[in-house]
């Protein structure tokens, strides 16, 4: 390789190491900060920002949602399956929000209970047909047998 | 020189790649658009509905491999970016340049059907998560490729400028793909991985490979012809241009 070309390349392959060193080095700093959600758990510990709006995380608790007859009222139960929180939300909800659904609300504690002023669905990276969702219940239900009915057939309907 | 050589070096000759480029247009446009239609059909008619979202989930068909073009062609501007400031390549310069506005476009079309799908699904249009931030990151640089290219007098000079931050920007790559499992985003993470079993079922998986590899050849038969005019432009005044334009001249009389 000509020394015109060479200078060239190791030029810029500094370049591109330092640009390289200098966005890991933001990506660690920004994983330590950059927290999109706060778990019921984070939230019980005194993590999420008292009286400021934050993000909760977690799963909607199987038959914990209680619809208001003459209003748009929800009251349901977030889980991380290790602490529960009270939610109340007004207003439309995505078309995944179910029990046993992950979900992002955003909102304030309220003495206790979080009030949401939006609730978002937070789909997984699973796609199948009905038919083999189905099957999978079916032969958990076998393994299963004799035991309790599994909480994951009532997040099914 | 060996063998191999000698052909890139024939290969890099604006004449040789204008005459060549000329002879794949065609078959990249047909092959893209037929596998196209037929992944189309397949995903939209062909698979069954999903479990939980029904049929909404069928914008996965046009949102993931645009996506992942997003992605590659920026990895491909990079590459022809790298060789164009090293070698000083003409052919690569004008390659780099040219891919810039088809990967916009992907990454534009990747973010309007996500957000698209996202209202009925999460709940919004939009969210400031590390996916969709960093998404939309990659559509500025491609436009800061597009504008600074296009803000410079000397072609060639411009695409090398061009070429210098679209280089730069290819730390955002990593960022883009790794960020649903970095940080805890709203976008779910991968469901078709190289590595490992993927989430997806097979009925519905074919027509997302297809489709894929459908964009992956439109997007070839775009480039080549964004160069062959922007080599016909930056060689203007040459002779294999003045007998390209006879020829082509002559051919359409």
């Amino acid at each position: 390789m000509n020394p015109v070309r060479k200078r060239r390349l190791i030029l810029i392959a500094l370049v591109l190491a330092a640009v390289g060193v200098a966005t890991g080095l933001t990506v660690l700093a920004l994983q330590q900060n950059m927290t999109y959600l706060y778990s019921p758990s984070e939230v019980e510990a005194g993590h999420a920002p008292a009286g400021a709006r934050f993000r909760l995380g977690g799963v909607v608790l199987e038959h914990s949602i209680e619809r208001t007859r003459d209003s748009l009222k929800v009251d349901f139960i977030v889980t991380d399956r290790i602490r529960q929180l009270p939610v109340e939300y007004t207003g439309i909800l995505p078309d995944l929000f179910r029990e046993g659904q992950s979900i992002v609300a955003t909102g304030t504690l309220q003495g206790g209970r979080f009030v949401a002023t939006e609730v978002l669905a937070k789909h997984d990276e699973t796609y199948m047909p009905p038919e083999v969702r189905d099957a999978i219940e079916k032969a958990k239900h076998v393994e299963a047998a004799g035991a309790a009915p599994a909480a994951s057939t009532h997040a099914a309907q | 020189m060996n063998i191999l050589l000698l052909w890139f070096h024939k290969l890099g000759s604006p004449p040789t790649f204008y005459r060549l480029a000329g002879l794949l247009l065609p078959w990249c446009y047909g092959i893209g658009l037929v596998l196209g239609l037929v992944a189309l059909y397949g995903g939209l008619v062909l698979a069954p509905r999903d479990y939980q979202q029904g049929d909404a989930y069928r914008i996965i068909f046009v949102h993931v491999p645009t996506a992942w073009m997003s992605l590659f062609a920026y990895a491909f501007m990079a590459a022809n970016a790298f060789i164009a400031l090293v070698w000083h390549i003409k052919l690569s310069e004008i390659l780099a340049i040219a891919s810039a506005p088809i990967g916009a476009a992907f990454t534009l079309i990747a973010l309007v059907t996500g957000a698209l799908w996202g209202k009925p699904m999460w709940g919004t249009w939009w969210t400031w998560d590390a996916r969709l931030t960093s998404e939309l990151v990659l559509l500025f640089l491609y436009l800061g490729v597009i504008g600074l290219n296009a803000a410079i007098e000397d072609r060639r000079q411009a695409a090398r400028a061009a070429g210098f931050l679209a280089l730069v920007g290819i730390v955002n790559l990593p960022i883009v793909h790794f960020s649903v499992n970095w940080w805890n985003t709203l976008h779910q993470g991968s469901t078709v991985r190289l590595m490992g079993p993927s989430k997806i079922d097979a009925a519905m998986v074919w027509p997302l490979l297809l489709m894929a590899l459908a964009t992956h050849i439109w997007f070839f038969g775009s480039v080549l012809m964004r160069a062959r005019i922007a080599l016909l432009q930056l060689e203007g005044g040459k002779d294999w241009v003045r007998r390209v334009a006879l020829d082509e001249g002559a051919g359409n009389d």
